[in-house]
Parts: C-alpha cells; sequence; structure tokens
C-alpha cells in the first residue's frame, strides 16, 4: 500500500480535527478526499506528511511510519499545501530550481515529468511567482512538488481558487501523472471533480463517511432523485420544503434536486401540490444521483 | 552542499529583492552613525546666553568679552531690567542668564568681592550643569589673571588629565555603542523576521517536508546577515575612522573576530526569537522591544551602568551588549588586547552556545 492510515485521530485544544480514520490508498491511484471546508482535510495532510502528530492511531506511507521514519518519508513525497506557498519574490524558474536544488536534483534531470505542465508556465519563467495568475501559480507549485520525482503525491486542494478551464488542465495532469507511476492523494471541495478519483473518500467533520469509488458511491444512493423545475425558483424550494412527503431537497443548478420519502411516490401528486402553491412551468424528471447528492444524503 | 549553496542563492534573492530589508541593511546603520555623531552629542556649543550687566564697568565687560569670546557661548541679549529675566527663560531664547551686581569693579577692588549669579534653565539639567561649569570656570580664570601677582598660601592645583578621549568628543562613547545596536539589529532582527516569514507564507511547511535538515535550513538562513553584518561592522569602522577621525587603538584583528563574536550572539538571538514567534510582525516587536530598547538603555551605552540602582545593575548582566560595548571600547579607545578583555569574550561565548542550544532545542520539525 502507498498510503495505510488506521484508526488516525488528532485534536486541536476542543475541536477534533479528525476522528478513528483508516482508508488505503494502493500504488498508482488517485485517491480522492471530499469534503467541505472544515471537514479535517488538511489536517490529514499534515498528518501524513509528518508535519502534525496523530494523537491516536498508525498511518504509513510507502510503509515508513509517518511517527518514526518522518526523515524517509520526506524524502519520497511531493507536497502541495493549500495555501500557496512558493516564493513570490522569486521568478517562476528560480522557484523551480530553488526546489530541485534542496532535493538534490536538477530540473533537466526530471524534466519530462513535469514537461507537460511546465511548457504552460515556461512563457512565464521570468516572472515573480507573486505575480502569476491562480491557475498559473497552482502550476507552477504542481511542479514543484514533482520536481523531485516523488512516490507519493499529497495535493491539498489544488483546485481550490482556479478557473474552470484551469480546473480541467490540472486534472488532465494529474491523470498524465498517474501513468508515471506517482501515487496521488489529492483532496478537494468541489464534487464534480470526484468522479475524475479511482476512488474517494467523502469526509464530513472529521469522520470518513464513505469510501468506495465515485460510480459505486452513486450506485449506492438509496432513492430515486428527480429534477423539480419551476418558474420561481425560491418559492418552489420553500414549497418543496414544506411538503410533508420530502425526504431531501436540494438546489441543483437549474433543477432542485427532490427525493421522497414514500416507496410509491407518483411525480403527479407533486405537480397538483406545486399547482396549489401558484407556481407554473412545472417539470419533473428523473435523474440519476450525483456524488453531491450522495454526500447530502450521508451528511445528513 | 549543493543544497546549502541553493538555499543561501535564494537568501540573497529574497535580500536584494525586498527594498525596506536593503535599507534597513544598508541605509539604516549610515544613517544611525551620522545621527549620532554629528547631530546627538553632549558637548554644548554656541548656547545662547543674556547678560545682565548693573554696573557696567570695566571688569565686567572684560568678564563679557572673555565669556563671548569663547566657542562655548554666544551672548543673544542684553537685559536692562530684572524682569526680563523670567520672560527671555520663558521665550526660551536663552539657556542662561549671568546677572552682574551693582558695582561689580568697585566691590571687587574696595571689598576684594564681588558676586555674579549664573541663573541656567535646567529643564535640561545636563547642559545646565555644563554651562555653569564652563562659565565658572572661565570666571576663575579671569581670577587667577588678576591675582597672578598675589601668591596664596596653601594652595592645592588639581592638573586634570582626560585619557583615551582628551578632547572629550562624544562620538567616541557613541561608535561602540552605536555599532552594537546595529549589529544586533541587523543580526537578530532581520533573521528572527526572516525566519517568520517562511512560516507566515507556508513555505515553511514544504521545506519541512523536504530532506534539508533543521539545521540545513537555519544555517542557511543566518549565513547571508552573518555576512552582511560584517560588512556593516566595516563600514561603520570605516566611517569612524576616516569621518570622525577616531582611533583604533588597539588590533583591528580582534576587533574583528569580536565582531563576528557578537554577530553570531545576535543571531543566536534572533533565531530563539524566530521560534517563540509566529508572525513577522511578532518577532520584529520582540526585537525591538525585547533587544533594542534593553541595548539602549541598559547596555551602558548612553547611561553609565553603575549610577543605576542595584537590581537593574544585576540585570544588566545578562545584556550581551553591555558585554560587547566594553570590548570594543577598550579595544578602539584603550588599545587593550585580549589579555583585559578574555573575561567578557567568554561571557559573550558562554551566551552564545547558550542562545544557539535553547533554539535547536524549540526549534520545531513539525508544525506542532
Amino acid at each position: 500500500m502507498s498510503i495505510s492510515v488506521s484508526h488516525i485521530s488528532k485534536s486541536y485544544k476542543k475541536v477534533k480535527a479528525l476522528q478513528d480514520i483508516s482508508f488505503e490508498v494502493k500504488p498508482n491511484e488517485i485517491f480522492g478526499l471530499i469534503g467541505p471546508d472544515g471537514a479535517g482535510k488538511t489536517t490529514l495532510f499534515r498528518v501524513l506528511t509528518t508535519l502534525l502528530f496523530p494523537d491516536e492511531g498508525v498511518a504509513k506511507v510507502m510503509d515508513y511510519d509517518v511517527v518514526n521514519d518522518y526523515k524517509k518519508i520526506r524524502n519520497c513525497v511531493g507536497y502541495m499545501p493549500g495555501k500557496f506557498s512558493l516564493y513570490q519574490d522569486l521568478t517562476v524558474e528560480e522557484n523551480l530550481t530553488f526546489f530541485a536544488t534542496i532535493f538534490g536534483t536538477t530540473i533537466e534531470e526530471n524534466y519530462d515529468l513535469i514537461k507537460d505542465i511546465y511548457v504552460q508556465i515556461a512563457p512565464f519563467k521570468d516572472r515573480r511567482a507573486g505575480k502569476l495568475s491562480g491557475g498559473m501559480k497552482q502550476k507552477l507549485a504542481l511542479c514543484c512538488a514533482l520536481i523531485h520525482k516523488p512516490q507519493v503525491l499529497f495535493l491539498d486542494e489544488p483546485t481550490t481558487g482556479v478557473d474552470p478551464v484551469s480546473r480541467k488542465e490540472f486534472w488532465e495532469m494529474l491523470k498524465r501523472l498517474q501513468q508515471k507511476d506517482i501515487t496521488i492523494l489529492v483532496s478537494t471541495p468541489y464534487m464534480d471533480e470526484a468522479a475524475l478519483c479511482d476512488r474517494i473518500a467523502l469526509i464530513q467533520d472529521g469522520k470518513i463517511l464513505e469510501i468506495d469509488t465515485p460510480e459505486a458511491i452513486v450506485k449506492h444512493y438509496p432513492k430515486q432523485i428527480y429534477n423539480v423545475r419551476a418558474n420561481n425558483m425560491y418559492k418552489l424550494i420553500n414549497s418543496l420544503k414544506d411538503y410533508e412527503y420530502n425526504h431531501s431537497v436540494y438546489p441543483f443548478g437549474e433543477f432542485v434536486h427532490y427525493t421522497d420519502s414514500r416507496t410509491n411516490f407518483n411525480p403527479k401528486d407533486l405537480i397538483r401540490y406545486l399547482e396549489t402553491k401558484n407556481l407554473s412551468n412545472i417539470h419533473i424528471d428523473k435523474t440519476v444521483a450525483t456524488i453531491e447528492d450522495t454526500f447530502m444524503e450521508l451528511a445528513k | 552542499m549543493k543544497r546549502f549553496i541553493g538555499f543561501i542563492k535564494k537568501e540573497f534573492y529574497h535580500i536584494f529583492r525586498d527594498r525596506r530589508s536593503l535599507f534597513i541593511l544598508f541605509g539604516m546603520p549610515i544613517a544611525q552613525i551620522m545621527l549620532f555623531g554629528f547631530a546627538i552629542t553632549n558637548e554644548i556649543n554656541n548656547v545662547d546666553i543674556a547678560i545682565f550687566d548693573h554696573s557696567n564697568d570695566a571688569s565686567t565687560k572684560e568678564i563679557i568679552i572673555k565669556i563671548s569670546a569663547s566657542k562655548y557661548f554666544s551672548i543673544k541679549q542684553m537685559i536692562t531690567c530684572e524682569a526680563d529675566i523670567a520672560s527671555v527663560f520663558q521665550k526660551g531664547h536663552v539657556k542662561a542668564v549671568l546677572n552682574f551686581e551693582k558695582d561689580f569693579s568697585k566691590n571687587l577692588i574696595k571689598s576684594n568681592k564681588a558676586t555674579i549669579q549664573i541663573i541656567t534653565d535646567a529643564t535640561d539639567p545636563n547642559t545646565a550643569n555644563t554651562i555653569s561649569n564652563y562659565v565658572n570656570a572661565i570666571l576663575q580664570k579671569y581670577q587667577k589673571d588678576l591675582n597672578k601677582d598675589i601668591t596664596v598660601a596653601n594652595q592645592i592645583v588639581p592638573q586634570t588629565r582626560m585619557v583615551y578621549n582628551p578632547e572629550l568628543k562624544s562620538v567616541y562613547m557613541f561608535v561602540p555603542g552605536v555599532m552594537t545596536i546595529i549589529l544586533m539589529l541587523v543580526s537578530a532582527m532581520m533573521t528572527s523576521i526572516s525566519i517568520t516569514r517562511e512560516k507566515e507564507l507556508g513555505t515553511m511547511e514544504i521545506l519541512l517536508v523536504s530532506p534539508l535538515k533543521p539545521i540545513q535550513v537555519i544555517v542557511g538562513k543566518v549565513f547571508p546577515y552573518i555576512f552582511l553584518s560584517i560588512i556593516n561592522a566595516v563600514v561603520i569602522v570605516l566611517l569612524s575612522i576616516f569621518i570622525f577621525k577616531m582611533p583604533v587603538q588597539g588590533s583591528l584583528f580582534l576587533l574583528g573576530l569580536e565582531s563576528v563574536l557578537f554577530i553570531i550572539t545576535s543571531l543566536a538571538l534572533g533565531i530563539l526569537i524566530s521560534t517563540i514567534s509566529a508572525t513577522q510582525q511578532t518577532a520584529m516587536m520582540i526585537s525591538l522591544m525585547g533587544l533594542m530598547l534593553p541595548v539602549i538603555l541598559l547596555s551602558g551605552f548612553i547611561f553609565p551602568i553603575s549610577s543605576m540602582p542595584q537590581p537593574l545593575q544585576v540585570i544588566c548582566n545578562i545584556i550581551p551588549a553591555k558585554w560587547f560595548i566594553i570590548i570594543i571600547k577598550g579595544i578602539m579607545l584603550k588599545g587593550v588586547g585580549l589579555q583585559y578583555v578574555w573575561k567578557e569574550t567568554l561571557i559573550l561565548v558562554g551566551m552564545t552556545i547558550f542562545f544557539i542550544g535553547l533554539s535547536v532545542k524549540k526549534y520545531k520539525i513539525r508544525l506542532e
């Protein structure tokens, strides 16, 4: 196993950041930690990158213990913290050279690994890192985390604050890195990115809700979801929430995802109910569950 | 080694790209030494005084001429009525008034005794004291000239000699102090700020999760400042020699070695500060309040330690700057060698080892 975590707990004064977390990441896997802000993702990363001691439990990276063999782990992992953590007053090239040097390597030596990413920021290589755009910064940070050819890559919310196009590119890069035998543990608050991972763990309030492949997690969703649409979104949500048989109501883009608590639910009943609430243009269609739906269901 | 050089290169980029730190590094030392050398001084020169002459006779005129001829005083105005004395002081035009009694000459000759009142503005007690001493000296000289034909029995003639600084230049006193302040400031404050900056920006997190050893990070952070502080020390010594004509009586080599020792002491303090503060602001506040003030007030730089109350004198002993000032004053002004300052040197060495030990112990290889 590239990463194995068993029964890890960690508290800060009163807050329980991690509670009895266990999971394993297979070699060469993209494993996603999906959860909202404050779920404990960053704490978990810090435990695994040997920056924090766990209060309880054992965690191993590349079979090295995070407490006792921290020096060995620090040699074979790449870490990209959630906050942009490069030297803003150094240029792109200087940052990269610096990180290559402290890991005892050179840019040339591992150029093939970062080539795909680096060519995109190469036109700005003389620009100071602080003056780069959000997406560029993340690409540079990824280059710096990769420059020493780590076996395990830890990416803490690498796409937060990055535009959708750059996010898509970023994930394509991760897929390519996976083919180069790098295990990737990535966290994200974006549910749509979860589907791009091999396996995901849904995490909230320091607890893991479920671990599985994105497809399986979606399949586990117990109910039939309906897309509901009407002329007045706000009124629609309130009306649905007031409906006595509702099981869950979540806005989802232009629709509301609705599930009913009855097993023999007939959408026509709902349409009739909504019409009594003065809503018009009502459409109800069946739809498949997304990871977000699953998360909401589990987090209930 | 390559890692280490790469690290130091990065540090120099930081320093040379930050105008503020460049200014603190090189502008401050020069500005301070110039300020202390030229502007801030204990000597009195051209003090404005006023004269209230009731008699206006030969003797008073002679005395007035002598006073105005000295470079210490310039006579700003002559007062003609009693009420003006208070008003000139209140307006702040003059620092002292000389009040000659009526019939000064007559009294001097007839009754062998004439009085002159020296009124000084003691809002600044040191200046007031100095002024009255200087006036007294001029009067005594005049008196001696008057009596040169008469021999007084049982005379005691004090012969004062000011060694090491015969001209009593205050710059001699300030240069060692300023040098101490600057080395302390540059070394301790700049290193503590530069280490905490890595913490604040999150780059420390990445450095920790790298094969760099803590000692490599610390030495790498500190090394550029050793180098820059040495340049500063050289600049200060050159300025004091060539601009203020301050002699370096002792060995320049020893002075250099002692300065390097003090630089390392300060750097160790800087590292210690950085281990206990989380942000650059905290580091700066601790450096300024915790280092600068004691260095200025308790090191004997401006205020003599021997005249402080006993408890303060004890506290002064733990201030590294106190010992360094003793050492460099000894070397620069008295020309002494190591045999006279070995005790102070050993104390500094001990403090350095203590600070380094403590900061290595406190340096965190993790985030908590």
